[in-house]
């Protein structure tokens, strides 16, 4: 439906000449109302994302250190070699990578089912979707800061869930500690910093979706209801295909979010133990700013304009296939 | 099919039990927590969900009397507020510009907003850093409300360039024909049917500016200036020291409501993402 409408408009607008505005004189004043009403957000974007981008490419081919920020000798590509050759950064650049696209698996199923859930109409939708969004509503940082606790070495209450029911603890399955040390371990730790993605990305992806699911017409529904379809021939043929390029899009604010965000990593595991958690972001933060080495820190930075630029060219691509 | 019927029931309210469990398990923790005494806290013993000793309110009174918690959460406010200002002020002309105005290739352009949405803090932060400390913004609030329009101005215009070009192009053409201006047009015309965009737009960059942490634990390193997301993990975590009620309960202080507020606004924010996906335009 929404194609149809698309095509519709579009044909419209390519026929209609441009010349005919012109002559009305409407053309040129909106042109200069449209100028004048652009400018500022314009001049704002070139001198606060436009320059400061080309300085970090600047800074990363430079010396600069904290201690001496100017950009006075150029180093060529020095900068990016050596931080490559840092077992840390490969660490970062894994984990990144790992910690990225399982989030992306887990939100996906999971945004589909709780759009499923919500797309209903029950008594008490109101309180669930309060409950629903809490996660998106608290400070990324206060949040990791809840999963800390929440994941302490000693005291996790999801320990003294496992110990309750006898798997934790010496003598059995997943003893002989009494605790699993969830922020202290290379694969539990990732796992974790997964699950707070998870938990903290899927209401907004879900309101995303949920843009979409309300806006397949109800009669497609009530046709396949009569034509007897299950509920998952339901799911994968009408739902599934409608919804295609809003979880594309939801999907691409995700990577956005995960790939270029420190700071679950920075208050729960801080990159440990050793570097086995490390992530670009964190790392470019420690080199950057708490290692004083500008320069590198702009250099490990940069590591992830490739892959952003590769993931959102894909998406979009994908969603105007999806509208052809 | 009876039966039927009610297992499909089960099945829902059992699934959706377990999504409100999986959101609100850490919040529903910070919460026993925060009311906890240090020797019920600390004794592996007790039943970490409940009250083994009778709860106490010191921790929330140390939080606000000796902590700088108060002006954290002033400082997050004024920024929040001001942030969401400056980006309505550039965000929605700027969409209606692009929407409206500027021909075709305004109404091209959603994907190279998109792409400037692109470039995260991470990349940002440490050239910014040198924006800043040129500027003798460092360490002030006024860093942080300098920068966060980076992160919400091109989104928020992505937001409503798609909205405004939703709105039936008729409509305005009929209010020019009738003599309006076209100023008059956007404030008369295209505002009002844009309210479910912009609310989407502020609750977004309110919430943006709140959660922010990089910007926030780079720009700004005395206490007075920081926000809560920078504040609270920075004052209330000393070395080893880490006091747990009182971290909890700073999160829950904020987050509860809020939780509250874009709950209850959950239609709207729904509605506000209702819009045409980055695309060819449609005239």
């Amino acid at each position: 439906m929404r194609n149809e409408e698309g095509f519709g408009g579009r044909r419209e607008g390519y026929g209609k000449p441009p010349q005919r505005e012109a002559r009305i004189g409407i053309a040129d004043r909106d042109g200069v109302v449209g100028a004048i009403m652009l400018a500022p957000a314009v001049i704002y974007v070139i001198a606060l994302v436009a320059v400061p981008f080309f300085l970090a490419i600047a800074l990363s081919l430079s010396e600069a250190t904290v201690g001496n920020p100017t950009i006075q000798q150029f180093v060529g590509l020095d900068n990016f070699i050596s931080v490559v050759y840092d077992a840390a950064f490969m660490f970062a650049l894994r984990n990144s990578i790992i910690i990225t696209v399982a989030t992306l698996v887990l939100l996906t199923i999971l945004t589909i089912l709780q759009v499923e859930l919500l797309a209903r109409d029950f008594p008490g939708k109101r309180l669930a979707q309060i409950l629903l969004i809490l996660p998106w509503a608290m400070p990324v940082a206060l949040a990791a800061v809840g999963w800390l606790w929440l994941l302490d070495s000693e005291f996790s209450p999801i320990d003294w869930i496992i110990r309750a029911v006898g798997l934790l603890g010496p003598g059995t399955m997943l003893g002989p500690a009494n605790n699993l040390f969830y922020l202290g371990r290379e694969w539990l730790g990732i796992g974790a910093v997964v699950t707070i993605n998870v938990w903290r990305t899927l209401p907004l992806s879900t309101i995303i979706v949920m843009a979409g699911r309300t806006a397949i017409p109800g009669e497609l529904f009530e046709q396949a209801e009569l034509d007897g379809a299950g509920y998952f021939r339901v799911l994968f043929q009408i739902t599934l295909p409608a919804l295609a390029i809003l979880l594309i899009v939801a999907i691409l604010f995700t990577v956005l979010v995960i790939f270029g965000d420190m700071t679950v990593v920075a208050l729960t595991t801080r990159g440990g133990p050793g570097y086995t958690t490390e992530i670009l972001p964190y790392w470019a933060y420690l080199k950057g700013i708490q290692g004083g080495a500008l320069s590198q820190g702009a250099a490990i930075a940069l590591f992830l304009f490739p892959v952003l630029l590769a993931v959102s060219i894909l998406a979009l691509r994908m969603a105007y296939r999806g509208q052809e | 099919m009876r039966t039927g019927q009610t297992l499909r029931t089960v099945g829902f309210y059992a699934a959706l039990l377990l999504f409100c469990a999986f959101a609100i398990f850490p919040a529903a923790w910070m919460l026993i927590t925060a009311f906890k005494r240090n020797a019920d806290l600390y004794d592996p013993a007790n039943n970490p969900f409940l009250f083994n000793l009778p709860p106490t309110l010191s921790h929330i009174g140390f939080l606000f009397t000796e902590t700088n918690y108060p002006v954290f959460l002033w400082n997050s406010l004024f920024i929040g507020v001001i942030v969401v200002a400056i980006t309505l002020v550039l965000a929605v002309p700027a969409a209606y510009s692009l929407a409206r105005l500027m021909g075709h290739w305004g109404e091209h352009s959603s994907i190279a907003i998109f792409l400037v949405y692109l470039i995260p803090p991470t990349l940002l932060f440490i050239p910014l850093y040198e924006v800043v400390t040129l500027l003798d913004l460092a360490n002030t609030v006024w860093s942080l409300i300098l920068v966060y329009p980076t992160i919400t101005v091109p989104f928020c215009t992505w937001l409503l360039l798609s909205f405004f070009r939703s709105i039936p192009r008729e409509i305005e053409e009929a209010a020019l024909t009738d003599g309006w201006s076209r100023v008059g047009v956007f404030f008369r015309v295209a505002l009002p049917l844009a309210i479910p965009g912009i609310t989407t737009c502020v609750v977004f960059a309110f919430a943006l500016s709140l959660s922010d942490y990089i910007y926030a634990a780079v720009f700004v390193s005395s206490t007075g200036s920081r926000t809560v997301s920078a504040g609270v993990p920075t004052e209330l975590i000393r070395g080893d020291i880490y006091y747990w009620q009182a971290l909890m309960a700073a999160t829950a202080i904020v987050g509860l409501p809020l939780a509250v507020v874009y709950g209850l606004l959950f239609d709207w924010l729904v509605k506000g993402f209702q819009v045409e996906l980055p695309r060819s335009p449609r005239a």
